[in-house]
């Protein structure tokens, strides 16, 4: 084990030299897309920015979606779904997925802020669709909380819980929490319905209506609970099963104390 | 062992308790005073830690601010007032409890006693004395020596409940042509021509609102009016209903010829089961789920149920467009909505 040649080929050497050349491969990637985006940093749909769309979705999305959005025997067609869609599924790190799952999950997003938008400009520039709310609408300073929350209970409440914690759909299917969502992300899912979830228009919801529900949400998500421990906000189920197991714990300790023989 | 004499004593009397045949080791505080005296200061200390906490709490609730927040380690921010209450009391009556276990622990008799139970079965000289003043009572009445008032008796009693039955039946008189409580279960406020307005923004709807995967909550645009009139939620109970739109190659079959516009569909939001309200629609698959008990509904197949325990789709409610191009009722539900009831059929 002393000999110069064990030395050489020490087990760890490879390992470092693998780590080193990914370190130099993820710097020299980090400065090229730090000089893209302050190139492209609040241009509007340009040329550019559908051509870098394109080469980006030939890249992540075509192998599934196919090679002009049409879609596949695995993936849907993206023509027509809009710039908000794109947004959303990719910002919320559902898409590209994981896996072939029953429903996308939420995840670290694998594109950035800009990547995203171009994508967006190219699926938008294949056909219209919904398009990505403006600052203006996603502005909840006017909202109507009270409103909001009947909004919510109403149209949203049914699937997402009473709280927004998510509840569960049908054969593995599941309407996710809300506590992570962002007002762009919740304006957005209204308006593309993404997977199960249906379409929440315009024409049924106005922009008022939906910042109305936005503030709620914002509001649930900011709210302290005032009892302790929430238990997950699910109902019945986790406070059943917390009190049952806690206590029945309780309860037994107490009579094995009161029942025990004394000196 | 059981002490058939004293089978009427009262239970608990002290003759009923015996000192178990068991060999007996005295408690610490049995045979040493001073441990004794120690047991009795824990419990009057228990009993006092208990009279202080319920004091804090009268203090915390005059004290603390109702908004006032304390971050805990687990649970994060809390309100500081229900955690000073909820601590302060539940502290307080524990250590009530606790107390009065160490008393009976320490302090009261620790010697093992067997409490007897008494056989159930009477005495045979009661039972046939009993049996004696039944058949002497039979004999004397002529119970059964004369049928005639037997059989009326029994008649009369018979009919006994009868007034409360027909009473029971008329708890609900329908006023003067208004519809019998089968008919009121059997119909909605919806009819021919009634705008469909979307709920709490309360806004008629056109076609071309509703996109495709789109659901709407709605309800009749007469229905604020109907409440007021009728003082109750009953029409709103009854007459909710949603829109859902899908492409029309998607449709399989509807309930009834047209009854659908353009794969806008209307269907009651109440569960054919138990009545739930239900809006838990999948746009991919058609399908509305009620939470209450899993029934599963697929609108773009009549309604038809594809799982759980309801035994009837979900009724359809026919639509149309009026002159101004707002969605409306061709006409009311032609099948009762909700649950099933007895004269349902």
């Amino acid at each position: 084990m002393n000999t110069p040649v064990a030395r050489r080929r020490h087990p760890a050497a490879l390992l470092l030299l693998l780590l080193g050349a990914l370190a130099v491969i993820a710097t020299a990637y980090a400065l090229v897309q730090t000089s893209g985006s302050a190139r492209a940093a609040g241009a509007p749909a340009s040329e550019t920015q559908v051509d870098q769309g394109k080469s980006l979705y030939l890249e992540g999305c075509a192998s599934c979606h196919g090679l002009n959005a049409e879609g596949t025997a695995v993936a849907p067609s993206l023509i027509g779904v809009g710039a908000a869609s794109v947004h959303f599924q990719v910002a919320t790190g559902r898409m590209p997925l994981a896996a072939p799952v029953v429903q996308a999950e939420r995840k670290a997003p694998q594109y950035d802020e800009e990547q995203i938008l171009a994508m967006a400009a190219y699926i938008a520039s294949l056909a219209p669709g919904p398009a990505i709310p403006t600052a203006e609408q996603l502005d909840t300073t006017n909202a109507d909380l009270a409103r909001g929350g009947e909004l919510f209970r109403t149209n949203c409440a049914q699937c997402h819980n009473f709280a927004g914690k998510g509840a569960a759909l049908t054969q593995g299917k599941y309407a996710p929490s809300l506590m992570e969502s962002t007002p762009q992300e919740m304006y957005e899912a209204m308006l593309t319905g993404p997977q199960n979830m249906p379409v929440f228009g315009d024409g049924t919801l106005t922009t008022e209506d939906k910042q109305d529900i936005i503030a709620y949400i914002g509001h649930l998500q900011d709210q302290t609970q005032p009892g302790g421990f929430s238990l997950g906000s699910f109902g019945p189920v986790t406070e059943g099963a917390f009190l049952f197991t806690a206590g029945v714990a309780l309860l037994a300790a107490a009579a094995i104390w009161i029942g025990a023989k004394l000196r | 062992m059981s002490d058939i004499t004293k089978a009427t004593g009262t239970p608990g009397a002290e003759a009923d308790f015996a000192t178990a045949d068991v060999p007996h080791h005295p408690r610490r505080t049995d045979v040493d005073p001073r441990a004794a005296k120690r047991a009795e200061r824990q419990v009057a200390g228990l009993f006092s830690v208990a009279a202080l906490f319920l004091l804090v709490a009268v203090v915390a609730y005059v004290v603390i601010p109702v908004d006032a927040g304390v971050n805990l380690p687990l649970a994060g921010p809390v309100g500081a007032l229900n955690l000073a209450l909820g601590l302060s009391m539940g502290l307080g009556i524990l250590c009530i409890g606790l107390g009065a276990i160490h008393w009976a622990r320490k302090l009261m008799p620790g010697t093992e006693v067997v409490g007897s139970r008494h056989e159930m079965r009477s005495p045979d000289e009661e039972r046939a004395e009993a049996i004696a003043a039944f058949e002497r009572g039979l004999a004397d009445s002529g119970f059964a020596s004369r049928p005639i008032i037997r059989r009326t008796l029994l008649g009369a009693l018979v009919l006994v409940p009868l007034p409360l039955v027909v009473m029971l039946r008329d708890l609900y008189t329908a006023p003067e042509g208004a519809p019998s409580p089968v008919e009121q279960l059997s119909m909605t406020i919806w009819g021919e021509g009634v705008r469909i307005v979307s709920d709490v923004a309360e806004r008629p709807l056109k076609l071309e609102d509703i996109p495709v995967g789109g659901l709407v909550a709605a309800s009749p645009e007469n229905l604020q009016e109907v409440e007021e009139a009728e003082g109750n939620l009953n029409a709103r109970a009854k007459a909710a209903i949603i829109l859902v739109r899908m492409d029309p190659s998607e449709i399989v079959s509807q309930q009834g010829e047209g009854w659908g516009l353009e794969g806008v569909l209307a269907f009651s939001k109440i569960c054919t089961h138990v009545g739930c309200p239900i809006a838990l629609y999948e746009q991919r698959t058609h399908h509305l789920l009620c939470p209450c008990h899993q029934s599963t509904f697929d609108l773009a197949d009549s309604g038809n149920v594809v799982f759980g325990p309801a035994a009837r789709r979900m009724p359809q409610l026919p639509i149309t467009v009026d002159e101004e191009g707002f969605l409306v009722a061709q006409s009311d539900f032609q099948e009762p909505v909700g649950p099933s009831f007895w004269e349902r059929g």
